[in-house]
């Protein structure tokens, strides 16, 4: 049956691709990558020709967002590989599973400054979980298999090959190699999924014990799929829930024990439970600066139970009382079980009807709140989000840029179903929401796919639009245009004396016509009397792209706000809430 | 005779840690080591490399200063390196230490012999001897050469180089199994 088949490393490379059931990937092509994206023509896998490889890096992103299974993006070497350095950190410290593959020079001339060639393995080191400069054709398929394994399991991540073009060009007998040969291959890589018995017997004492408990969900969930098994611990025990910006959606915005988002820009119930509990319920969270606030008196009186598939996680930031290494599903599996099993054997939870009381109370007092724009003064952008919000078709996914506008739709929109919300958590890219949102749409055809995005970011990747059009992916994108840097701006307003450096944006192109130029539908919107139409426009048009900018309030600010470095338990609360501050004590 | 230890930045030199860290030997696997290091603002202070019996593998021989990091962490983070197959930390009581010097001194005529005594009584041995300079080697316990490195200073240590500790846990006695378990992601 052994008939020998040759094929050329490119030819390689792209089975096994395909062998990866890979359905799409993003580049744009060169020099080194040539060989690559000859036997492209005559393969399954479609290829989204993208206008900037920080593009391609983003919608690789977006595409393992909202469908769990690695992004993959292909570029030339040198400028093209360092383009793809921003997304490949920001998939590292989101935990997004992703293959990217780079052309390099020639084996003989590595080394020689040759043209386009930079050290991309070196440069791109501390930014993937793995990469590898693959050094012979015949290395190709296992490099492949092995990319694969390690950018989706464990502890997810981003994982580069570095190909040479002698390396695609010369040829090798075609072999895929086995998942033992895989496993084998890797003697120093075995994620841990199980958590320990006793670790988890640990955790349902302490969850059926606790007064004032709190699950605090992090990005974890949804990367383990965990988000059912995790609204049936919440439901058997009635224990609250906030979802941090990673996590948004991993548990439903509409159900009565979700409290929303914790951290920087939190709401203040979330931000005031997660203080005041007595049990912290991490699963798939890692204790970030802008959830913890100062970690000194970060949640003082709780006692930890952690689950993390990284035990590098495990006391990095909060010391756990019950550290539990594995995946956040069959790990949450066993704890329901366990706690379960004690329920049955006639150990009683404590009661946590006064915490779950105190809770709502603050809920009530202090409700996401905005002030409304003044007759004829410029829109809100709070009032907008609502307005697409309640506007949206069933299962839209929202992608979303870095700054206010984030935080407003973070706040704002209301996520009931997982992996509907993709954004850029841990890096904070400027420019993620247009290409991320494309990458989204490319895998969910069959999803409405809204970004929110700000003017300052719209700037930074707005050329992929043209990608959008011409490759047909179309994507809804709604410009808050504040004319500022807003969050820089907010920053300093608040804490440089209002000394605005460097953060106005007037001037910026006219975004009616720039998005008509690129192929897509604009709109402009300026008075609330235009809005629900321009909405309804905009949800009606399935065969263009649409952008549509919001004239919005310059000097809105974002609120709650924990001021960097400060106490969580000195948030500043939306300023009509600020005398009611002593319910929070 | 150790009166002095100008060279152990540990003090109690119980408080230094090394890690015996087993490799893929395969390229780039020590800038992965040493670029985690740089990149979490660890500490090196001495680190040493070379193929184990088995040439799949390495041993990288890493001393750190726990006054400064965290060893857990430090820990954990370099098991997450996917080249990295296992880490033992090794107790400096519970595990045999190892490190050459060489060492080329000033020498003035009637100081010879007595370099050449200072290096018998450490069983050091005379490498090469010039007109006015003198080069010896030994190979001991770190502490052995930062005593043997301090009297050498009293005539004039012209250039010397050390290769930084290596180290397998002792054989008698329950060496530390710290081969640490769980593998991270
Ligand atoms: C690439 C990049 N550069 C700079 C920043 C710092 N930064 C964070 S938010 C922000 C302002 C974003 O402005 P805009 O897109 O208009 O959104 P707004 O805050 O006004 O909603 C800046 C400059 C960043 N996060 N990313």
């Amino acid at each position: 049956m052994s008939k020998k088949e040759i094929l050329t490393g490119a030819e390689a490379l792209i089975r096994a691709l395909e062998m990866e059931n890979v359905d799409t990937m993003f580049g744009l092509p060169g020099g080194c990558i040539l060989p690559v994206y000859d036997p492209l023509l005559r393969s399954s896998i479609r290829h989204v020709l993208v206008r900037h490889e920080q593009g391609a890096g983003h919608m690789a992103q977006g595409y393992a967002h909202v469908t769990g299974r690695p992004g993959v993006a292909i570029v030339t070497s040198g400028p093209a590989a360092t383009n793809m350095v921003t997304p490949l950190c920001d998939a590292f410290m989101d935990s997004i599973p992703m293959v990217c593959i780079t052309g390099q020079v020639s084996t003989f001339a590595i080394g020689t400054d040759a043209f386009q060639e930079c050290d991309t393995v070196g440069i791109t080191r501390s930014v993937t979980k793995h990469n590898e400069l693959v050094m012979r054709a015949e290395d190709i398929p296992m490099a492949v298999r092995q990319a694969f394994h390690i950018a989706t399991t464990g502890r997810p991540g981003p994982v580069l090959l570095d190909l040479p073009k002698d390396v695609v060009t010369n040829t090798m007998e075609w072999y895929w190699p086995t998942d033992e040969e895989v496993l084998a291959s890797l003697p120093g890589y075995h994620p841990t999924t199980k958590g320990h018995p006793k670790m988890i017997k640990e955790a349902a004492k302490l969850i059926l014990a606790a007064e004032k408990p709190l699950l605090y969900l992090g990005g974890g969930v949804l990367k383990a799929h965990a988000a059912e098994i995790v609204r049936e611990l919440a439901e058997l025990t009635q224990i609250p829930v906030v979802t941090t910006l990673m996590a948004r959606g991993a548990f439903p915005d509409n159900h009565p024990l979700c409290l929303g988002m914790p951290g920087m820009h939190g709401n203040a119930t979330a931000i005031t439970a997660m203080q005041k509990s007595d049990l912290l319920i991490n699963l798939g969270a890692r204790f970030d600066d802008r959830v913890t606030g100062k970690v000194g008196s970060f949640a003082p009186d709780a006692k930890v139970i952690h689950v993390d598939i990284d035990p590098a996680e495990q006391g990095k930031v909060r010391k756990p009382d019950v550290p539990i290494v594995g995946d956040c599903r069959l790990v949450t599996e066993e704890i329901v079980k366990a706690v379960k099993e004690l329920l049955a054997e006639g150990t009683p939870q404590t009661d946590i009807g006064a915490w779950r009381s105190k809770v709502s109370g603050w809920q009530e007092k202090f409700p996401l709140q905005y002030e409304q724009s003044e007759p004829g003064a410029r829109l809100k952008p709070q009032f907008c989000l609502e307005k697409l919000r309640d506007a949206a078709p069933e299962g839209t996914i929202v992608v979303s840029g870095v700054g206010q506008h984030q935080m407003w739709t973070s706040l704002f929109w209301k996520f009931n179903e997982p992996y509907t919300w993709v954004n850029s958590g841990g890096l904070g890219t400027m420019g993620f929401s247009v290409p991320a949102a494309i990458g989204a749409k490319a895998a969910r055809p069959d999803r409405t796919v809204w970004a929110i995005d700000g003017d300052g970011c719209f700037q930074m990747t707005a050329q992929e639009l043209v990608t959008a059009t011409t490759e047909g992916i179309h994507v809804k994108i709604a410009i808050l245009n504040n004319t500022y840097l807003g969050m820089v701006r907010q920053w300093q307003e608040m804490f440089y004396g209002e000394r605005y450096s460097q953060v106005d944006l007037a001037g910026c192109p006219d975004f009616v016509k720039w998005a008509e130029a690129m192929g897509c539908v604009g709109i402009r919107v300026e008075s609330p009397e235009e809005i629900d139409a321009a909405i309804a426009l905009a949800n009606s048009i399935n065969d263009r792209s649409v952008v549509v900018e919001f004239c919005v309030e310059e000097f809105e600010k974002v609120f709650p706000m924990v001021p960097a470095g400060a106490s969580n338990d000195d948030v500043m609360l939306f300023p009509a809430q600020e005398s009611q501050r002593e319910f929070l004590r | 005779m150790r009166t002095i230890n100008s060279n152990n930045p540990f003090g109690d030199s119980h408080q230094h840690h090394v890690l015996s860290v087993l490799v893929q030997n395969r390229p780039g696997v020590l800038a992965r080591v040493s670029g985690l290091f740089a990149r979490r603002a660890y500490n090196i202070y001495s680190l040493a490399v070379a193929p184990t019996d088995d040439p799949l593998y390495s041993r990288i021989t890493v001393v750190v200063d726990i006054s400064e990091t965290p060893l857990e962490q430090i820990t954990k983070q370099l098991f997450k390196l996917i080249d990295v197959v296992r880490i033992t930390e090794l107790d400096p009581r519970k595990s045999v230490e190892r490190e050459l010097m060489l060492a080329t001194v000033k020498i003035e005529d009637e100081q010879r012999g007595q370099v050449v005594e200072l290096a018998n009584i450490f069983e050091a041995k005379v490498l090469a001897v010039g007109i006015d300079a003198m080069t010896v080697s030994l190979d001991g316990t770190p502490e052995k050469l930062d005593d043997f490195e301090e009297l050498l200073k009293g005539y004039g240590i012209v250039e010397s180089q050390r290769t930084g500790r290596v180290a397998l846990p002792k054989l008698e006695r329950e060496a530390r199994k710290g081969a640490l378990k769980g593998k991270a992601s």
